[in-house]
């Protein structure tokens, strides 16, 4: 973009002015961006780390703006185009590529050594480089109650040997008839945005589908509306159609409290939410692999991670906080404090639900054996709404193949209008 | 002063003829109306009904004629370039063949009908109720500004604080409305999903825009109605008008000027609907609820496609721009 | 209005007020159910919504949902700062408004006619649609302000004010109002030696309360609502006004008594706002007179 040019003259200027009204102090400011406004536990957690940062060395004095999540993304992207990022900025996993690939971001200083035992899905590469790194990845699984699945004489499923397609749709209809529950399983349909390809795709890749073709990301033909994808439409919406499942209007309210109340025998729902469901259930509480549709049990990875901005005059210091931030007591408070997987079993221990035995550190298994990072390319924030739309149309009741077929051309195209995003 | 808009404004048309995209690396090229055309092209495909091999037609289970999926046609068949990628937007029987009309930018189109729907549905109505309530307000009675007050509360509550209110009246199973309505019928009433069925979705939205705004058109009304002078009742009355004439002849005529007012105002109004979709259903279901405006954003700003998104504000300008001019053409004639 | 049996005026009085108070109760009904709703506990809250309960302050009621708000987001400086670039905005905009408004109707310039219809047509363009490239345009502008020469609006309150000071409708509704003036007041002002400024404050000025009233109320509710804007234009809390900081209230788990007490604080100072406008709009309508 030629704006980004004649910008630069206007940021060169201002950040002229910011080095000297600082010079003063002799330590130089960076300027973080977080997306935990309005959450007080997550407020502490990195206030914390920022504070102890700028006390444990003389160079850098970072200071932090918290952003609500919900227009989180919408700031930034409002900012970037604006020029106005800061030094470091906490950027969802997926939509990392599209950024770097913007120029936006610029590789981390960091020496790549020191991540060799992290969780995969906490990396960041793009174009072979490491742009962005998580202190914490999330995990989704089945949650239900023991005593649910001994009801209707289910098994309960392991890592290893996984529901099969036809074990889970048999579990979802003896459910249904017990007549015990609104629903047998609740998706998380009440949570619009990046939930559905972030809990979804992983089932449509059980499938043998994907939300594009990753040898080449120039296409989502075949993939998106092959006969695996179309298969996988068809379940999908006969959890619907069959009442399997609430559908788009489900309440929030329910999503939150649905299992807790016996609404619903399952959840498909996250690490995040998990800690509220031991408190209520405790030892009956399972948190269950994915079914196998076909092609292996998986699930998602990737959350948020922390990366530098391309505008940051100083990403040496910019790397250095990230360092510091990456020790294993904070990624320990993370996890403490919001129910997230730490990025790596170091910090696991410390913690109290994912150290060995702990209640959750089924997630950290899960976490490790199975998650799929989402389709690594710039064009991911097109294929992540397209794909949201598709289900939710699935969902309400839509032709499923046109449906795909619509989303696939809608992909293309945009692959098509970006140049293929680099690849 | 108003470079704030028309600068930004020309800057959208300028974009609406390239390529240019939100954050890319890649600079923007000059693509002349190919946004425009990937947005309202039409095609017409017309499809035999499949037959057996005797040359029978086959029936489905409702004894209707079969035809072929439309994908055979529109994907990867190169007999067929002018419906390339294109969807089905409603089709008809044409004695034994069907005639499928096909929209490269189905979503868009279903936008640009909802859209004119709203606009049909909520402008009179609103305006009609506006008025209603501006002449029931328009009497000496005591206490008539507490009422006054009241009917224009809807207006100052934030349309975003709005939705959130009615996300909760309308719901699904335990909403407000359903529980209302299942009381006053003693229980007859089945509980819709008003938000979630495709049938209902844009009339409740239409229902809650009415509500929310109709406060604000009944002040314009009465400050309308305040400037008819009170001689002219005096006169009507002495004449022996009943009510409707005295409004006929006496009233309306001195509500000209506000009347233009009210409708064009109500007008771009209800074409600018956005905040309401983007609460309350995101458009859905089944696009049920696209209108333009939520279309331009979502394309423009959700999915980095800024020129696609500009080239649908020009659209809809110029919806707007002649819809005006036929409004002002239309009132001028009867002076 | 309604024609009834004239001779039993008592019952005809019954019936106005009861058709009246229905609807009123159709306008208050939202908004009771959020201000009682903002006073329960959650599990409470979502469970009276089946019920009339839903608009009666029963069950547990207290003011914690308020207090945990308060905790959870800077609500005063919100306010403060959605108060502060509105009231400027709203007063800068009638002057800037009015007086355009005054010079198409009663002054004669060249392109003026040109203009009154680009004004118009700028109606048409909702904001949305203008946002991404005014956004380009508000990074790039020039300021001179106390603190020296700078490049860039971003993260101030001028972002969110300048932009709006002047808006189509604004303008549009003064020259509406001021083509009803009697033409015979201006010229025997004009005639006796007013200049147009004295024509525009001491003579147009004061016969335009009520319309004062109509815009201030409308461009103080566009403004107060902003939403879309801010969140693109202020990246530190600092600056940012209520409607971005309902986002703070959306967390998983959405604690809806809190969302509930924050809806009603943040529409209490609008309500009171028009009550005290609502005075000086009949107020003005009455000192006046009503002018055929």
């Amino acid at each position: 973009m030629k704006i980004t040019k004649k910008l630069t003259f206007g940021i060169l200027s201002a950040a002229a002015l910011g080095v000297c009204a600082s010079s003063a102090y002799a330590k130089t400011d960076l300027s973080l961006w977080y997306h935990g406004a309005g959450n007080g536990v997550e407020a502490k957690i990195i206030n914390q780390i920022v504070s102890d940062f700028n006390n444990s060395q003389d160079d850098w004095n970072v200071s932090l703006e918290s952003f609500p999540q919900g227009s989180y993304n919408d700031s930034v992207t409002a900012a970037a185009l604006a020029n106005n990022l800061p030094d470091i900025l906490d950027v969802d996993g997926p939509v990392m590529p599209n950024w770097a690939w913007a120029g936006y971001l610029q590789p981390l200083m960091l020496d790549e050594a020191m991540l060799t035992d992290f969780l995969p899905g906490v990396k960041g590469y793009w174009d072979g480089q490491l742009y962005s790194v998580g202190l914490w990845d999330a995990a989704v699984a089945m949650v239900t109650r023991r005593s649910t699945l001994d009801d209707i004489g289910a098994r309960v499923p392991t890592l290893e040997a996984p529901w099969s397609a036809q074990e889970f749709n048999d579990i979802l209809a003896k459910l249904k008839a017990t007549g015990k529950y609104d629903y047998p399983l609740d998706l998380g349909m009440a949570w619009k945005g990046e939930w559905f390809p972030y809990a979804f795709s992983p089932f449509l890749q059980s499938f043998g589908g994907d939300l594009v073709d990753r040898s080449t990301y120039a296409t989502a033909e075949g993939k998106l509306n092959g006969d695996a994808a179309i298969a996988f439409g068809e379940w999908w919406q006969g959890l619907f159609s069959q009442g399997y499942a609430p559908g788009n209007s489900q309440d929030p309210a329910d999503r939150d409290t649905g299992l807790l109340e016996g609404k619903y025998a399952m959840q498909w729902n996250g690490n995040w939410a998990a800690l509220n469901t031991l408190n209520k259930f405790g030892d009956d509480t399972l948190f269950l692999p994915a079914p196998d549709f076909g092609n292996g049990s998986t699930i998602g990875a990737a959350s948020w991670q922390f990366g530098v901005s391309a505008a940051s005059k100083h990403p040496q210091g910019a790397s250095a906080f990230i360092e510091f931030a990456l020790q294993d007591k904070y990624l320990a408070a993370f996890s403490d404090g919001i129910g997230v997987i730490p990025a790596k079993y170091s910090a696991a221990a410390l913690t109290e639900n994912y150290k060995e035995g702990g209640a959750m550190a089924v997630f950290y298994e899960l976490s490790k054996a199975q998650a799929l990072v989402r389709p690594v390319t710039p064009g991911y924030i097109v294929e992540a709404k397209v794909f949201e739309k598709a289900l939710a149309d699935i969902a309400d009741g839509a032709d499923v193949a046109d449906t795909l077929d619509s989303a696939v051309d809608e992909i293309d195209s945009d692959i098509q209008k970006n140049r293929r995003y680099g690849h | 002063m108003l470079l704030f808009i028309v600068v930004p404004f020309i800057l959208a048309i300028v974009f609406s003829l390239t390529n240019q995209r939100l954050m890319s690396p890649n600079a923007a090229e000059y693509v002349g109306l190919e946004n425009y055309t990937n947005m309202l092209d039409l095609g017409v495909l017309v499809v035999d009904p499949v037959m057996d091999a005797d040359g029978a037609i086959l029936l489905d289970k409702n004894g209707d004629n079969q035809y072929p999926r439309l994908r055979k046609f529109t994907r990867n068949n190169p007999g067929y370039p002018d419906v390339k990628g294109m969807k089905e937007w409603f089709s008809f029987s044409w004695g034994e063949q069907k005639v499928a009309i096909m929209a490269s930018d189905l979503v868009f189109m279903k936008a640009l009908v909802n859209t004119f729907t709203f606009v049909a549905f909520v402008a009179p109505i609103q305006g009609a109720l506006a008025l209603v309530l501006a002449l029931l307000i328009n009497q000496p009675l005591r206490g008539i500004h507490i009422f006054r007050s009241i009917y224009f509360m809807p207006v100052v509550v934030s349309i975003v604080v709005v939705s959130l209110l009615w996300r909760f009246i309308y719901d699904g199973q335990n909403g407000l409305l359903n529980s209302a309505l299942s009381t006053l019928t003693l229980g007859y009433f089945e509980p819709v999903n008003w938000l979630g069925n495709p049938d209902t979705a844009l009339g409740s939205i239409m229902a809650m825009s009415i509500w929310q705004a109709v406060g604000f058109h009944m002040i314009i009304w009465l400050s309308g109605l305040q400037t008819i002078s009170p001689t002219l009742y005096e006169a009507a009355k002495i004449e022996g008008a009943s009510p409707w004439q005295t409004f006929r002849y006496v009233t309306w005529p001195g509500l000209r000027n506000t009347a233009v007012l009210v409708v064009i105002v109500i007008t771009m109004q209800a074409f600018s609907l956005f905040a309401q979709i983007d609460v309350m259903t995101s458009g859905g279901p089944l696009d049920s609820t696209q209108t333009i405006v939520y279309q331009a954003v979502e394309r423009g700003y959700g999915k980095q496609d800024i020129s696609g998104g500009s080239a649908m504000s020009v659209v809809l300008f110029l919806i707007v721009l002649s819809i005006s001019l036929l409004q002002r053409y239309l009132t001028r004639e009867k002076n | 209005m309604l024609r009834l049996d004239a001779d039993n005026p008592r019952l005809r009085m019954t019936v106005r007020y009861l058709v009246l108070t229905l609807i009123a109760l159709m306008f208050v009904t939202p908004l009771v159910f959020m201000m009682m709703s903002s006073l329960k506990p959650d599990q409470q809250l979502l469970a009276d919504t089946s019920s009339m309960r839903a608009f009666l302050p029963v069950g547990d009621i207290s003011f914690d949902n308020y207090k945990a708000a308060f905790e959870r987001a800077p609500i005063g400086l919100f306010m403060l700062n959605s108060l502060f670039v509105t009231g400027i905005t709203v007063a800068l905009g009638l002057f800037v408004c009015s007086m355009a408004g005054f010079s198409f109707v009663f002054l004669n310039w060249r392109g003026k006619s040109i203009a009154f219809s680009i004004i118009l047509a700028t109606l048409i363009v909702p904001f949305e649609t203008i946002a991404i490239p005014m956004l380009l345009m508000v990074s790039k502008l020039p300021w001179l302000g106390l603190d020296g020469f700078s490049w860039g609006w971003l993260n101030s309150y001028r972002v969110q004010i300048v932009p709006f000071v002047a808006d189509g409708l604004t303008i549009f509704l003064f020259a509406q109002y001021f083509k009803d003036l009697p033409k015979e007041l201006i010229e025997a002002a004009r005639v006796e030696g007013c200049s147009w400024w004295q024509v525009y404050w001491r003579v147009v000025m004061p016969l335009s309360g009520p319309i004062l009233a109509t815009a201030a109320i409308l461009k103080f509710l566009a403004m107060y609502n902003q939403y879309l804007w801010p969140i693109m234009v202020t990246q530190q809390e600092q600056y940012r006004p209520v409607l971005v900081g309902l986002q703070y209230f959306f967390q998983l788990n959405t604690a809806w008594g809190e969302v509930m007490a924050y809806l009603t604080i943040i529409t209490l100072p609008v309500l009171v706002f028009y009550l005290a406008l609502q005075r000086a709009f009949i107020a003005s309508i009455a000192s006046t007179g009503v002018k055929g």
